[in-house]
């Protein structure tokens, strides 16, 4: 069943959730939450992934690197796309926004809602500080915005909540 | 008519306006707003491509979908006019996200509980991601509404310009009907309020005022569209069918 924590240990676990994320090389599938579970079928190991963003261009790259990294491991390898429950901010573990935060890129604000006009403090990634203000709602791919730090002067993406 | 072709009617909705946004890309007016528009128009394609899958799937005749996308002509889209209404300048283009993401989001939130599972992941997604368009387009209708003479002028152009295409987002055709009988999209009439509310907030800050449209335009829903979506078509069609079945 999706989710269960028996379909997160195993060398086809482990192999799968080695992928880094194309986009954010810093951080597994695994941390980010995208990659669900792995279950064996017969020889066939079969991955659940959640998409992160409805247009992310990187869903694709991600489900084929995650079924190589399978095949790689000597397994039979197939990606079952799961849509509901949503992907969501909240799945990306502490180990991903600690490693993150170290890459440069602001975690998501933790039960941030996306209201309208709602302000999230968000801290720069650098110096830690809260200073900071938002210089785009979209940034270089879906999932971050472009912030800037009013106390270091540094600007840095900030992962969206979502 | 059948929930699928629902489904249809929602997804050019949003194909349809992920290509009009997509027109930005290389001509917005600041490289912030150059990200922005692509990202935006990827949100609402990713949403479009989930639903015609869905509604191929339903259909059960083998569609993928590139083949609902690609092989309709501009009779058979069922979009709503005001998503293929053009780009015209940042105030129409802003206006125009800002009237459909009130909309959908609304209207995602209330899909949350559809017997579709399908739909109810896209809506978990998609309700996001409308938040975020509202706030984005949100402030650039009040950046422009209350600011100079030059830019509150084209505000209220834009105002005029695509509010008579309000109220067909709030019609259900018989496809719609069909699949909230099977409580599988939710009731479009019922997004009013929380439209109203948005739209409310937001033309208050930019110092506009709701124009009174005593006839709303309509007839997407029926096939019957403006000039220019078959002028969209042609260009966003004309490689698939050149070439069909080309992949990168
Ligand atoms: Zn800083």
């Amino acid at each position: 069943m999706s989710g269960s924590p028996q379909g997160q240990s195993g060398p086809a676990w482990e192999a799968a959730a080695a992928v880094p994320d194309p986009e954010v090389p810093c951080v597994s599938v695994a941390e980010l939450g995208i990659l669900r579970w792995v279950q064996m079928e017969g020889e066939t190991a079969v991955a659940g992934v959640t998409p992160t963003y409805s247009g992310c261009p990187a869903t694709l790259a991600i489900e084929l690197a995650i079924e190589t990294a399978l095949r790689d491991a000597g397994f039979d390898a197939r990606i079952e796309r799961l849509l509901a429950p949503a992907w969501t901010t909240d799945w990306i573990t502490p180990e991903g926004r600690e490693k993150l935060r170290a890459y440069g890129i602001a975690p998501p604000v933790n039960g941030g809602k996306a209201s309208l006009f709602g302000a999230v403090d968000v801290a720069c990634p650098r110096c830690g500080s809260d200073h900071t203000e938002r210089l785009s709602e979209f940034g270089s791919t879906a999932c971050k915005a472009q912030y800037r730090c009013k106390a270091c002067l540094e600007p840095f993406d900030y992962f969206k909540c979502i | 008519m059948a929930v699928w072709e629902a489904l249809v009617e929602l997804a050019d909705d949003h194909l349809v306006l992920g290509h009009r946004v997509s027109e930005w890309c290389g001509h917005a007016p600041m490289l912030e707003e150059d990200l922005a528009m692509p990202n935006m128009a990827l949100d609402v394609i990713g949403t479009a491509r989930t639903l015609y899958t869905r509604a191929g799937e339903l259909e059960g005749k083998g569609r993928d979908e590139d083949a609902i996308a690609y092989l309709r002509n501009e009779r058979e889209y069922r979009n709503c006019l005001l998503v293929e209404r053009p780009n015209e300048d940042f105030a129409h283009t802003m206006l125009r996200q800002l009237y459909f993401a009130a909309f959908m989001k609304a209207f995602w939130d209330a899909a949350l509980s559809s017997a579709d599972d399908v739909v109810r992941g896209v809506a978990g997604k998609a309700g996001k991601e409308m938040a975020y368009h509202i706030r984005h387009a949100g402030e650039w209708v009040i950046r422009l509404g209350d600011g100079t003479e030059q830019s509150a002028r084209r505000m209220r152009d834009a105002v005029e310009a695509l509010s008579i295409y309000v109220d067909e987002l709030f019609d259900s055709s018989d496809a719609a009907q069909a699949a909230e009988a099977a409580g599988v999209l939710p009731k479009r009439s019922e997004m009013r309020a929380a439209f109203d509310k948005v739209i409310g907030d937001v033309f208050s800050e930019a110092l506009l005022e709701l124009p009174a449209v005593p006839y709303g335009q309509r007839g997407g829903r029926s096939g019957q569209h403006g000039e220019g979506l078959g002028h969209m078509l042609a260009e966003m069609q004309s490689l698939h069918r050149a070439h069909p079945g080309a992949a990168w």
